[in-house]
């Protein structure tokens, strides 16, 4: 029966999709209250635009909504009305630039750190600091100084992203079997080659790992820097539609938000599988 | 330098910061010569202090003070021409065995072309007779076969001296046989120096020219230098049958089960720098190092 445990998990999987869109289905679709409401306090509930129907949106009008998203996804008619696509492109980018910056500093000066005892302990306090403050908290310095939203938002990212992969590279490369480097030292291999080709190898996977923990967080953060920020960007583009009032665009940018996240976390996942070595 | 002492251990000591400003003397004032092409095991307890011996040798680990000379040069840290043999193989999962093996050849000729050195490692990976395993990772081969390529990285570097530390005590008994007859065939045919350390008898006895036995610790010392009686052309399957065979045996193990822990080195007889050579068999006979004149282990003796 092992063969068939893939099986029954999707089996199960498709059940439990099926049974929470039946309740969501069942829980919208009922004609409520609201004309027995007070107009104006229907007003006061946003619910005024549902004419007799919950604001909240069912299965079917979110599932609709996705797929007109999914036809069009780059139009561009003006600054508020955007395609998912192309909001979905600004953030990716961003994520990307602040992510890559943040990879490009943290592993070189997790290198240091992991190999030198004296600034692991110098910084350390530095780090130690640093480390919990919400990148969100950042943003009005990065502004005032940057003065530059969209830099701004790069900046939020490249922040957060540092710390995870900093602190993974300095701990994979402190931990590098000794018994290996005690090889390097009987080949009398030079310092950059033991770096490349011992420390480099024995530290990669946890130096993906934390990489692989900075882009989720980057993906965290960058909704709300976004929605901070405005101008454009799915995190914008969940506020607009909350300001419009648009619930249905709101639960399609969730859906959205959520795969592309998955699909960042299996892209590193599987680059930490390449490099992940047995023993 | 006289051929005796190609390899000199001369009065190391190592001492460890203990808790109080005390510090724990390991062991002090070790002498010890090896001679070019011998095989010499260092049999002793564990926790005696044997390991820390080699990685001095090797220049992992530096002494406390003494001096260790290798053909005529002081040593200071690790060099090629000392190739370590790991008790935990310490191969580069990441790498294949023929990776781990060229990550050595190139280390030492670093102006080789590639198809050189694979062409010098896969001699060595053949040697040892790992030939068809070159492709694969450490993690797919047996205890065995990663000490073979261990063995292997160490001989492609063409060392002065192979040092290994307890390389088979890992291994079942029928493999540490089998990988006991490879590097004895190895090492005789090249003429390999060699220092080991073990703490297997029967093993000591296979495989060295002459057995160092060394104290329990702290403060162990070398007590004795027991040279093999037994033929330079043995065989393992009959080497129990050697009139001398028990005669050694007996002796170390005498040594490792009571004297090892009873032995007292401050007895006015015992010069740490002249220790004593036996070589038992039928009589034991009993000669002082530097009786013969040529086992002078002190060369700069005032």
């Amino acid at each position: 029966m092992a063969a068939s445990l893939a099986l029954r998990s999707a089996v199960l999987s498709v059940a439990l999709f099926a049974g929470f869109i039946l309740v969501w289905h069942l829980a919208t679709n009922t004609h409520q209250t609201v004309q027995a409401m007070d107009p104006e306090y229907a007003k006061l509930m946003g619910m005024t635009v549902t004419q007799g129907k919950s604001a909240m949106p069912g299965p079917l009008d979110v599932a609709t909504k996705i797929w007109d998203h999914l036809k069009d996804p780059f139009y561009d008619r003006g600054s508020n009305d955007k395609g998912l696509g192309i909001q979905l492109a600004y953030s990716i980018a961003r994520v990307m630039v602040g992510y890559l910056i943040a990879v490009a500093v943290a592993i070189p000066v997790g290198f240091l750190i992991g190999m030198s005892p004296l600034l692991s302990r110098a910084l350390d306090p530095f780090i130690q600091i640093l480390k919990p403050i919400s990148p969100l908290a950042w943003m009005p310095l990065a502004l005032y100084t940057i003065k530059d939203s969209s830099l701004s938002a790069i900046f939020v990212i490249f922040i957060c992203s540092l710390w995870p992969t900093l602190i993974n590279t300095a701990f994979g490369v402190a931990s590098v079997r000794r018994e290996w480097l005690n090889v390097a030292r009987t080949l009398e291999v030079g310092v950059f080659r033991r770096a490349f080709t011992i420390i480099l190898p024995a530290a990669a996977p946890t130096i993906l790992t934390g990489m692989r923990i900075s882009i989720g967080i980057a993906w965290l953060v960058i909704v709300a820097a976004e929605m901070l920020v405005g101008g454009t960007g799915i995190g914008y583009f969940v506020w607009n539609e909350w300001n419009n009032l648009s619930i249905t665009n709101v639960i399609a940018a969730i859906l959205v938000i959520g795969v592309v996240g998955m699909a960042f976390d299996q892209i590193l996942a599987r680059l930490t599988r390449l490099v992940t070595f047995p023993e | 330098m006289s051929a005796d002492h190609f390899i000199s251990i001369e009065g190391i000591t190592k001492r460890f910061p203990a808790s109080g400003g005390a510090s724990t003397t390991i062991f002090e004032d070790l002498w010890l010569a090896m001679r070019r092409g011998e095989f010499t095991c260092l049999i002793g307890h564990s926790g005696c202090g044997k390991t820390t011996v080699l990685n001095i040798l090797a220049g992992l680990d530096q002494p406390t003070s003494g001096a260790v000379i290798v053909d005529n040069h002081e040593i200071f840290g690790p060099s090629l021409d000392r190739a370590v043999i790991f008790q935990s193989h310490a191969l580069l999962p990441w790498r294949s065995v023929l990776g781990n093996v060229a990550y050595a050849v190139a280390s030492k000729w670093r102006s080789w072309s590639r198809p050189e050195i694979e062409a010098h490692a896969r001699k060595f990976i053949d040697l040892v007779g790992l030939s068809g395993a070159e492709r694969k990772r450490p993690a797919e081969l047996s205890g065995g076969m990663k000490q073979r390529v261990g063995i292997a990285r160490a001989l492609a570097i063409e060392p002065k001296i192979m040092l290994m530390d307890e390389p088979f005590s890992a291994l079942d008994a029928l493999t540490r046989g089998t990988l006991q007859d490879e590097v004895r065939r190895i090492c005789t045919s090249t003429g390999q120096t060699v220092f080991m350390i073990t703490h297997d008898v029967d093993e000591a006895i296979y495989l060295a020219d002459r057995i160092v036995l060394m104290t329990n610790g702290p403060e162990a010392v070398l007590a004795e230098i027991v040279e093999n009686p037994l033929p330079k052309e043995r065989a393992r399957h009959d080497i129990h049958r050697h009139p001398f065979y028990y005669g050694v045996r007996n002796h170390i193990i005498d040594f490792l089960v009571s004297r090892s822990r009873n032995f007292r080195a401050d007895g006015g007889a015992f010069d740490k720098r002249h220790v004593p050579i036996v070589r038992p068999g039928a009589n034991d006979k009993i000669e002082t190092a530097g009786a013969g004149g040529d086992r002078n282990c002190a060369p700069y003796a005032a």
